[in-house]
């Protein structure tokens, strides 16, 4: 087996939900100073910075000046979506094992929430923000193309995922049901996650009598809204010998980025690119789905754990509803997933917050919702609508 | 086929005029690659396969088949306040591209992925007009 790339030595992680009258900026400082408090390590200590902001775009390369950031070796302000967070953890591994720098925060914060009773819904429908503001009653469209969408009513995300889910049903057979197995496994873990937003458990039953947000998603098949932020730090494996916390060693990374022309032939997103990154990533190790203990992926939808599990050959393409609708992902199942609740029922910090799992995961500091075996934890992120994808493998042990 | 429509009114635009001049004149442009010869999505500016920007404005036959469709409970749109549910399709056309629009004439507890669907042209204004589709017989 190969021998790990980095560690992560520290975590932080702010308070989460509905966090009103903080700026994004304050809440990725916070999130900085917990990881570092974490770590064992003084903000001198820090030489590199990579940031992520969220839809609110709250964040930016000023964060370095409002932190109080100085001289650092690598600084830069990434965005490749929702697979971002494990990117960050990818670029910030290859700067510390080339010598470019030894401690990177790698921070995300978000604030979409824009006052107590906004709609969450409102936060993430940005074309329809576009289309409204050009006129009330009978509106004209956006110029172009955009516009055409806007008179179709295409909106927001929620519609590709929805779109991309149905797909998925209508070819393989999967069931509105078994995207609820999902919902219920991960709430059954945010009870155990005092973190969670979501806390009480749920059944099949009321993920079905739960509204329909866009069909064949209903309500809880949906990422929450939040306000907050999360940072990891970085570093070689060589200093994390010296960390005053256990290391997440950084065992394997990689990335897809299938591309889709929108024609026939092209499988549009019910595949996805893990197709791509899993081949990278297992290769790193020689290993295969069997020997993954643990899953944190990316979960804005129940849908995208289904096709990610699918993507990674924990089953066959077609055989995800079949697969998770035992409850093999919950607490005591043979396949524990987003074992913090994921971003359906404890925060959505994009891809921090499988993150921030898994780093607790392999960290065993899971309490009472630790899993016993965490050899080797799976961490997946995507963006766009299942367009962009980065995973990295975290273990307790640095090969 | 006419409509009293509250929902946004496209404005064609330099990329999309040839578009919506031909809607209403109820025919359903897509673009070709003059390099390789294959059918795009109208809004593509290069093609996929070869990656040439030498495109050209071809004419669709405005048939194809339901590629997926989803009915939109969310109102995120003023205009659509009254509307919803209503659906929203992605439609194969038989050309290859998939392009986003309304199926009409269907309940929406009615809609299938795989069924046959043609082209209406949708008039909005004096200017413009834009392609629905309507559910046909298998061929």
């Amino acid at each position: 087996m190969a021998q790990a790339k980095a560690a992560i030595v520290g975590l932080g992680i702010t308070e989460m939900g509905k966090v009103f009258g903080r700026s994004g900026t304050s809440l990725a400082i916070e999130a900085i100073n917990l990881a570092l408090e974490d770590a064992g390590l003084k903000k001198d200590d820090l030489d590199g910075l990579l940031i992520n902001a969220g839809i609110s775009n709250s964040i930016g390369l000023g964060l370095q000046n409002a932190g109080g950031f100085k001289g650092l070796r690598l600084l830069n302000h990434m965005n490749a979506a929702g697979s971002t967070a494990c990117q960050m953890v990818q670029y910030a591994s290859m700067a510390v094992q080339n010598g470019m720098a030894n401690y990177v925060a790698c921070v995300f914060a978000d604030t979409p929430l824009a006052a107590p009773g906004a709609s969450s819904g409102a936060a993430y429908g940005g074309a329809a923000r576009a289309a409204a503001a050009s006129g009330n009653g009978r509106p004209a469209g956006p110029p172009g193309w955009a516009g055409l969408n806007a008179h179709y009513g295409y909106f927001g995300v929620n519609i590709g995922y929805a779109m991309a889910a149905r797909r998925h049903m209508a070819e393989f057979g999967t069931t509105s049901e078994q995207f609820g197995a999902i919902a219920v496994a991960e709430r059954d873990w945010a009870v155990m996650n005092d973190r969670a937003q979501m806390r009480t458990p749920i059944t099949i039953e009321d993920h079905q009598a739960s509204r329909f947000i866009v069909e064949p998603l209903h309500l809880l098949d949906c990422c929450l809204v939040s306000n907050g932020a999360v940072a990891v730090i970085v570093t070689s494996v060589e200093r994390a010998a010296d960390a005053k916390a256990s290391p997440a060693y950084v065992l394997a990374m990689a990335q897809g980025h299938p591309g889709d022309s929108r024609s026939a032939g092209d499988p549009h997103e019910v595949s996805t690119g893990a197709v791509i990154a899993r081949e990278t990533l297992y290769g790193q190790l020689g290993i295969t789905a069997k020997d993954i203990d643990i899953c944190e992926l990316y979960d804005c939808y129940t849908y995208t754990v289904l096709v990610t599990l699918e993507d990674y050959g924990f089953c066959a393409k077609g055989e995800g509803g079949a697969f998770v609708e035992d409850g093999k992902l919950g607490p005591g199942g043979s396949l524990p997933t987003n074992t913090g609740g994921g971003e359906l029922s404890a925060f959505y910090m994009w891809g921090m917050t499988p993150m921030s799992e898994g780093v607790i995961q392999a960290r065993g500091g899971g309490g009472q919702r630790q899993v016993a075996k965490n050899d080797l934890v799976l961490v997946t992120g995507n963006g766009g609508i299942l367009d962009y994808h980065a995973s990295i493998i975290l273990s307790p042990r640095p090969a | 086929m006419t409509t009293t429509t509250n929902r946004p009114i496209p404005t064609p635009d330099e990329r999309s005029a040839e578009f919506f001049r031909a809607a209403k004149e109820g025919r359903l442009l897509i673009k070709r690659c003059s390099n390789c010869g294959r059918n795009l999505a109208p809004q593509r500016e290069a093609c996929d396969a070869c990656t040439s920007e030498a495109l050209e404005w071809a004419e669709a036959s405005g048939r194809g088949v339901v590629y997926s469709f989803v009915v939109m409970h969310q109102v995120l749109h003023p205009s659509f306040k009254d509307e919803v549910p209503y659906n929203v399709a992605l439609v194969e056309l038989d050309e290859g591209p998939r392009i986003i629009s309304n199926l009409v004439g269907v309940a929406n507890s009615d809609i299938r992925v795989g069924a046959r669907v043609e082209a209406v042209f949708e008039d909005l204004s004096e200017e413009v007009a834009v392609p629905k589709f309507r559910t046909v017989a298998a061929d």
